[in-house]
């Protein structure tokens, strides 16, 4: 550790005192001058035609201020919101990409869907006119599955998109993969449905759109984890106004996981009336509307097979998947189950050859997009399930099955079947660090134990990997990319010596604002008290895309190293001037400006000092220290590791019990143990309650959402889990400057697959996701019947 | 409209209100009190949790004209002359808290589950702070703070 | 939620004289407001009896225990003398929703809601209880009549609830993991009129198994309800439970509750 403050120290939160103490200032904290108050009507269908509105008895309702329909935004000229990423069918075909107006014109498309938006001057009184609005609907016959979708005679959810087929994309070599199943002595092929989760940040999703006629420009205030993404789609692709004339802000978020990426309608709808109001207008989602109007995530039903040789090693993979995108395309939703997925089907592992086949299914259903970990969480599950049910079938410990297939440490850069190509890692020490933690040698006593009190015990593995950081601009673009992955950071320094770092990340509960200031700290020598992150704010930092993907620290972090190093380069030059040296012999360390071989030195404060009060200065150097860099990765990032799970079942009522959870993960570089740690927790927590608790399920005939409020939808509570054992591993990433690879969606990643391959361990027998204690229960009297 | 009147964080306040409020959207609005949050609708969360008359309650979930005459505790209201409440400090200490959302209500659950339970040990910090959704944290911070708040509010 | 008239009454007798047929009655709120809230009800009036003195009280004599209507759950968990008597509705009361709902919902709320998946109901069954009103009193075996429904008539107002002191009860509550109501709660009392078996949250409303009351009045054991499962056929089957999960989690939660009891 450099210090207490710097790279490697567990330094508290410089965030924290606003948010205890009340002082967080979030979307719904923010009231604007004048203020009205919208509320969507949305649709109590999945599927139907709308006939008629009728908003007359509505708009003569006490405090209405107006009424949108869908009519009213296509008059203006309103488009509908985007997909950024293209997929090319492997017929050649682009992508389908079916309208997607912010309020439904004629149909709509699953419940939730925007009918209208009412504004009126308070909340109350909007919702009360919103229940006058009188929709005449002509219900259709809904599908909800993807599976469903896909079968012949089925509803079709878009008129132009037949057989309700988004894409049937494919990656590698079927040629490849077919010869090595000809020559496997043995393959494990399953189906395996990876369940569909609503994210459920805490805070849900609001809006204010501020509209000054004075100089014509909006201020969008939105819960985004990328404002500028949000400008540059409703600017250039929904043309809500110039990006000059739109500033976009997300002050404190809390919670993304995903669901904040995305550009929504509710935003794209408040933008536009609050000029046609020329009054700001503020929407804030109650929990019920982000279940129904949130982008959910996962839903992919899969099959899969691999073949072995007769030692255990992988010869080939293939899966099948169906990802249900929902009834419509969410910003990135092309992206996850084709990119982000099946380039990550190699787990940690030298299978060598690979194919993977996806159909992207429109359904009557909320669309699907990036949810904590994107394709990766789909891609391990998938793998790890195979691999642990590879060793039952072929009676090898996982442990050892997974040892004779990972990709040794010293064989970087390896170059995957699909298309990856890793950069780093120790996958066998991650897995003898986990086994380490979760005291392995004591499980048979431990089993033994349990079964003699009547109860199942089982330990599940999970070998993950992820591809973050995203992304090379140049790669991603090259795969249907719509925007580069870069990012942008601005160090300024103040005459006084302090410091605002501008960045364009967003911190939604990832630490930035402490983590960052660390980096200043380390290498200017600033002390953290001094230095100010400031992020989320369009008319602040400079263009930036934003936090998701485990990219903050990698990119976001690897582009204000770039902007330290100008300012560096450009201190020499002003410290060589003040102590008559030549910038050659300048030497920087820690803030500290030395000539070599001599006691001379100038501190960075001086340096700074100088610069803005440049009385003497040289001549040939602009004034000021302030400095904007950009950094684009040449690589993704490779996170790792290995997570343990142990539960103990109770086979009369099906209750699993985790009772313990180890896991080793390979982050590379650590800046800030305490936060990583943390962003472990939380992924452990929210992969846990995919396997366990979570599932966003539709009624097969009418498309309702039954698990519509945490009434029905079980969110993860402090009793669902024992303390978890947490370690890191650290092979630098060759690939940034920091020699970070990313923390914030391994656990997600990782978790599903090591509490399902302990649930099935424990019950001898395979279940989908979530385990819910009725499948479990059902399971274990199956087994028994079946020993009787 | 009926008239409410309270004491909210020591400080006697009065307003008309309709009937429908909620004491959240009383604190929210009325008194600009924004630090308690709004997380669900169907009285689950706990992003809400104030202290009525010295106990956890669910500001979403009791009208503002229930509370006519209550003591109301905030989580504005729990530093005092610039220092941290104990427990406040612990989740700051621990890491106990990421988007900060959950925050407050947590805090003051946490703050009464001590209150009710001196020496909690684990079992009994989970299972107390059932009435409150965290979606960052996994919660193990939180407990650690929890405990070390017990421990330093001299349980 | 929509807006109504709000009245705080200082006495039954007032509370009584301000119903109608849209009023509805707030005894903590805790189950009316979420309702409210999403505007899936719609009273012209709510009638506030938190502020009526006495109504809230805690007594125990040596064979019977009387809660108020408007004591809260947590007043009821946290009461020596309710613990000391019949330690199994402490228990109960400690167990219902979390410790917020428990420091504003009442017994008066809970058990004149009805709600299929309350506890409360099991233990007014289980134990036999008596419900008091404004203007009578209803044996507990009267009191549920259907999903949300009770004996009470509209212009009634359950003022408290006498629970007859056991030999040994106890409840185990099987926890809907979501909402934590239960799927299945199994009160469990052996009384010295024999032994009384009362479920909750597997059917339409909390019910009395007799078949497993008969075997344990022949034999007050776990073992004696081997094989003794009440039928799926009028339970509860949804998202959370089949019916025939409820019914096996029944027998579960009895014989769980028999040794709890000390059986």
């Amino acid at each position: 550790m450099s210090s207490e403050t710097g790279i490697g120290a567990s330094v508290r939160r410089k965030e924290d005192k606003r948010f205890l103490t009340g002082k967080g200032r979030y979307l719904d904290d923010i009231n604007r001058p004048g203020q009205a108050y919208g509320v969507f009507l949305r649709s109590p269908h999945a599927f139907a035609k709308i006939k008629s509105i009728d908003t007359t008895e509505a708009g003569k309702a006490p405090g209405v201020v107006a009424i949108y329909t869908g009519a009213d935004l296509a008059a203006d000229g309103i488009g509908g919101l985007i997909c950024g990423w293209a997929i090319t069918s492997k017929d050649g075909e682009p992508h389908k990409a079916p309208a997607h107006p912010a309020i439904a014109v004629d149909t709509v498309r699953h419940v939730g869907d925007q009918v209208a938006f009412v504004i009126a001057d308070s909340l109350a009184q909007a919702k009360d006119a919103a229940e006058l609005i009188e929709v005449d609907y002509e219900e259709l016959t809904p599908v909800v599955s993807g599976a469903d979708a896909l079968a012949s005679g089925a509803p079709q959810v878009h008129d132009d998109v037949p057989g309700n087929l988004c894409y049937d994309w494919e990656l590698g070599d079927p040629a490849a993969v077919d010869a090595a199943f000809a020559a496997a002595a043995h393959v494990t092929k399953m189906d395996i449905y990876n369940n569909r989760l609503v994210p459920n940040a805490m805070e849900p999703r609001a809006a204010i759109g501020d509209f000054d006629s004075g100089t014509d420009e909006i201020v969008l205030y939105t819960t985004s984890q990328n404002p500028h993404v949000a400008r540059l789609v409703l600017s250039a692709f929904v043309g809500i106004a110039p990006e000059h004339k739109l500033r976009v802000v997300a002050p404190d978020v809390g919670g993304g996981f995903g669901s904040k990426i995305f550009i929504y309608a509710e935003e794209t709808v408040c933008a536009w009336a609050a000029r046609k109001i020329d009054r700001p207008v503020k929407w804030t989602a109650e929990r019920s509307e982000s279940f129904l109007s949130d982008a959910h995530g996962r839903d992919h039903h899969t099959t899969a097979e691999l073949a072995m040789d007769a030692n255990g090693k992988f010869l080939g993979l293939r899966v099948n998947t169906i990802a249900n995108m929902g009834a419509y395309l969410s910003t990135f939703a092309t992206s996850v189950p084709s990119y982000l997925y099946a380039t990550l089907l190699a787990g940690q592992y030298t299978t060598p050859a690979i194919y993977a086949n996806v159909k992207a299914v429109f359904t009557n259903t909320a669309p699907v997009d990036a949810y904590r970990g994107a394709g990766r969480p789909e891609a391990t599950y998938v793998v790890e399930r195979m691999v642990e049910r590879a060793a039952r079938d072929l009676g090898i410990s996982p442990v050892e099955l997974r040892k004779r297939n990972f990709i040794a440490p010293d064989a970087y850069p390896y170059e995957t079947p699909v298309i990856m190509t890793y950069d780093s890692g120790n996958y066998p020490l991650n897995m003898d660090t986990a086994l380490k933690l979760i005291d392995y040698d004591g499980y048979a006593a431990r089993k033994a134990e349990s079964e003699s009190q009547g109860k199942k015990r089982g330990i599940g593995f999970s070998s993950f990997i992820e591809a973050c950081g995203i992304a090379p601009s140049a790669a991603v673009g090259s795969l249907g990319a719509g925007v580069g992955l870069w990012e942008s950071a601005q160090v300024r320094f103040n005459p006084t010596g302090g410091v605002t770092v501008f960045t364009g990340s967003h911190s939604h509960g990832q630490g930035h604002e402490t983590t960052f200031a660390q980096l200043i700290t380390e290498h200017l020598g600033v002390p953290i008290e001094n230095v100010e992150i400031s992020h989320g704010d369009t008319g602040k930092v400079p263009f930036g895309m934003g936090t998701y993907g485990s990219r903050s620290l990698a990119v976001g972090g690897s582009a204000i190293m770039r902007a330290v190093d100008k300012i560096v380069e450009k201190g020499k030059k002003v410290a060589a001037h003040l102590m008559e040296a030549s910038v050659e012999d300048i030497e920087h360390a820690k803030g500290v400006f030395k000539v070599a071989g001599t006691d001379k030195q100038v501190t960075m404060a001086e340096v700074a000092f100088a610069a803005y009060v440049p009385h003497n200065y040289p001549p040939d150097l602009e004034p000021g220290m302030d400095e904007t860099a950009f950094y684009d990765p040449t690589n993704f990032t490779f996170p790792a590791g290995t997570h343990i799970a142990e539960v103990e079942i109770d086979p009369e009522t099906g209750v699993v019990e985790v009772v313990d959870w180890a896991a080793s993960d390979d982050f590379g570089n650590v800046i800030n143990p305490m936060i990583v740690e943390g962003q472990i927790h939380g992924g452990v927590a929210q992969g846990v309650g995919q396997a366990l608790l979570e599932n966003a399920v539709y009624d097969s005939e009418t498309g309702q959402l039954l698990t519509g409020s945490y009434m029905d939808y079980t969110m993860p509570r402090a009793d669902d889990f024992p303390s978890l054992k947490v370690e890191t591993t650290n092979t630098p990433c060759p690939g940034n400057p920091l020699g970070v690879k990313g923390c914030g969606e391994a656990g997600a990643i990782a978790a599903p697959a090591a509490l399902m391959n302990a649930i099935t361990d424990a019950l001898g027998v395979e279940i989908d996701m979530p385990a819910t204690r009725e499948k479990v229960w059902r399971a274990a009297q199956a087994v028994q019947q079946a020993a009787e | 409209m009926p008239n409410v009147s309270m004491t909210v964080n020591g400080k006697a306040v009065s307003a008309e209100v309709e009937p429908r409020t909620l004491l959240v959207q009383f604190l929210r609005e009325k008194l600009s009190l924004t630090g308690t949050h709004v997380g669900c609708d169907t009285s689950q969360c706990g992003a809400c949790v104030v202290h009525i008359n010295g106990k956890s309650v669910k500001a979403c979930t009791t009208l503002a004209l229930q509370n006519e005459g209550a003591e109301v505790t905030t989580i504005e209201g729990l530093a005092q002359n610039g220092e941290l409440h104990p427990m406040q400090a612990a989740f700051k200490e621990h890491h106990g808290l990421q988007c900060g959302f959950c925050t407050p209500g947590m805090v003051m659950s946490a703050i009464d589950l001590v209150k009710t339970h001196p020496n909690p040990d684990e079992k009994t910090i989970r299972e107390g702070l059932e009435g409150n959704i965290c979606r960052c944290t996994g919660y193990q911070n939180i407990v650690k703070a929890v405990k070390t708040a017990a421990d330093n509010m001299g349980g | 939620m929509y807006d109504f008239n709000y009245h705080r009454p200082g006495s039954v007798d007032e509370a009584v004289g301000l119903i109608n047929e849209d009023a509805k009655l707030l005894a903590g709120g805790q189950s009316l407001l979420p309702t409210m809230k999403l505007r899936l009800a719609q009273p012209s009036d709510v009638i506030d009896l938190g502020g009526i003195p006495g109504l809230s009280d805690i007594s125990v004599d040596g064979s019977t225990v009387t809660i108020g209507a408007t004591a809260t759950h947590a007043s009821v968990a946290a009461s020596g003398a309710v613990a000391g008597a019949i330690p199994a509705l402490a228990d109960l009361a400690s167990g219902i929703g979390d410790t917020q709902v428990r420091n504003v919902g009442t017994i008066g709320g809970s058990v004149a809601n009805a709600d299929p998946a309350a506890d409360y109901p099991a233990a007014v069954l289980g134990l036999g209880a008596t419900l008091h009103t404004n203007s009578r009193t209803i044996a507990a075996d009267d009191f549920f009549t259907g999903i949300f429904e009770t004996a009470l008539a509209e212009n009634e107002i359950l003022t408290k609830v006498s629970f007859p002191v056991p030999e040994a009860a106890a409840y185990v509550k099987f926890a809907n993991p979501a909402s934590r109501y239960a799927i299945v709660g199994v009160f469990v009392a052996k009384t010295s009129d024999g032994v009384r078996v009362a479920v909750t949250g597997a059917g339409g409303s909390a019910f009395r198994a007799s078949a497993m009351e008969t075997a344990l009045n022949a034999n007050f054991s776990a073992s004696a309800l081997d094989g003794i499962a009440v039928a799926s056929d009028d339970l509860n089957n949804d998202l959370h439970a089949s019916a025939e999960y409820r019914a096996h989690l029944v027998s579960v939660m009895a014989k769980r509750a028999v040794q709890a009891a000390g059986g």
